[in-house]
């Protein structure tokens, strides 16, 4: 259950931001997610329902889930590519002296609070 | 009406346990107590192989085991009546890995009275624990002949944070067509630095070049402690 694991990472950072800007009841929390992190979507927002739930300040806070798009960088020729498309070799060159650019992400962009007056 | 505040966090989920894990590596040091992370899919032979490592290195070094699993105790009962060293279980209340907070809470129930050497035996899994930095001083990972010479693609992030490759069951390599030097190649692609170590922990053959990196790698360490 990584996806679990990651939830509990979650739900301490937000209580501690929630802390730190007075706030005691959080409506959303906005997850940026690598397209090849290791991170299930799906996964992620069912064991999210399950532990915030349990929470005061996270009852009915939806988790909403930004998927960053997985780019490679190439060395041998300087261009970017799709990396989910074309895997470690460059589709421009063939060079395989290639690195992840972006697209590894686990990171809470923001979280969004709801004043009703 | 509803109005909607937002507030800007922009937080990696893994920054506090990389800061932690640093700062259990830098305390560790100052102690000259060398953690090393075992990491593999489950029954590739971590435990066979750490009871053959450990019993060449006993009279060398001071060595303590923590066994990483969900639930159970049979690796460290296994690890003490098959070494005779200090070893406890630590059970991860049913997540897939360890974090530096959890490891360091098992540290605190080992005696590390003069000890050199700690060996985490982390849980079996090739995708999780690769993510979570225990504050160990090296991670090694075993990959068994029988998962196949093509893991090093399907799990890079594994493959490329550790300093130790160790293939194990070559005895059963001819029925499983597993292509060591394909191996090797896919682990250089993905890390240039790992050091492969083709073993057999059944038999013990090839573990002593694992034990003698590791008796290298404490010395260095306890040097710069
Ligand atoms: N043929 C063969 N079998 C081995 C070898 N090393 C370990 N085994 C067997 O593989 C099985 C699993 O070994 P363990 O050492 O318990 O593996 P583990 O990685 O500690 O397993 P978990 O802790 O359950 O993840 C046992 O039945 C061992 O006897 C080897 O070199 N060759
Ligand atoms: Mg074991
Ligand atoms: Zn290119």
């Amino acid at each position: 259950m990584h996806e679990l694991g990651i939830v509990f990472y979650i739900i301490r950072d937000v209580k501690q931001a929630a802390e730190e800007n007075g706030v005691d009841h959080v409506s959303a929390v906005v997850m940026n997610i690598g397209e090849v992190s290791t991170v299930v979507p799906d996964y992620l927002t069912d064991c999210w329902r399950w532990a915030a739930d349990k929470e005061p300040l996270l009852k009915g806070c939806e988790l909403k889930v930004h998927i960053i798009p997985a780019v490679t960088h190439c060395d041998g020729c300087g261009r970017e590519y799709e990396t989910v498309r074309y895997g470690r070799t460059c589709p421009h060159c063939q060079s395989e002296q290639t690195w992840l650019l972006r697209g590894n992400e686990v990171e809470i962009k923001e979280i969004e609070v709801t004043n009703t007056t | 009406m509803d109005d909607v505040r937002i507030i800007e966090i922009k937080k990696s989920v893994f920054e506090d346990n990389d800061r932690d894990a640093d700062a259990l590596r830098r305390e560790l040091k100052g102690k000259g107590v060398y953690l090393l992370n075992l990491m593999s899919s489950p029954g590739s032979g971590k435990t066979t192989t750490l009871i053959q490592t450990i019993n060449l290195l006993k009279d060398k070094l001071k060595i303590a085991v923590m066994e990483a699993d969900i639930d159970g105790d049979v690796d460290a009962r296994k690890i003490r009546e098959a070494t005779g060293i200090e070893s406890i279980q630590l059970h991860t209340g049913g997540m897939c890995h360890l974090d530096a907070e959890m490891t360091r809470q098992g540290l605190d129930g080992l005696t590390l009275r003069d000890t050199d050497l700690v060996i985490l035996e982390n849980v079996g899994n090739l995708v999780c624990p690769a993510e979570f930095d225990t504050g160990a001083a090296r991670n090694a990972m075993i990959l068994s002949v029988p998962e196949g010479h093509d893991k090093p693609l399907k799990y890079p992030l594994m493959f490329s944070i550790c300093d130790v490759v160790i293939i194990n069951k070559m005895d059963v390599a001819p029925y499983f067509d597993f292509d060591l030097e394909q191996c090797k190649e896919y682990i250089r692609m993905r890390n240039p630095r790992a050091k492969v170590l083709p073993i057999c922990a059944k038999t013990g053959e090839g573990v002593d070049a694992f034990a003698q990196w590791i008796l290298d790698e404490v010395t260095a360490w306890k040097r710069q402690s």
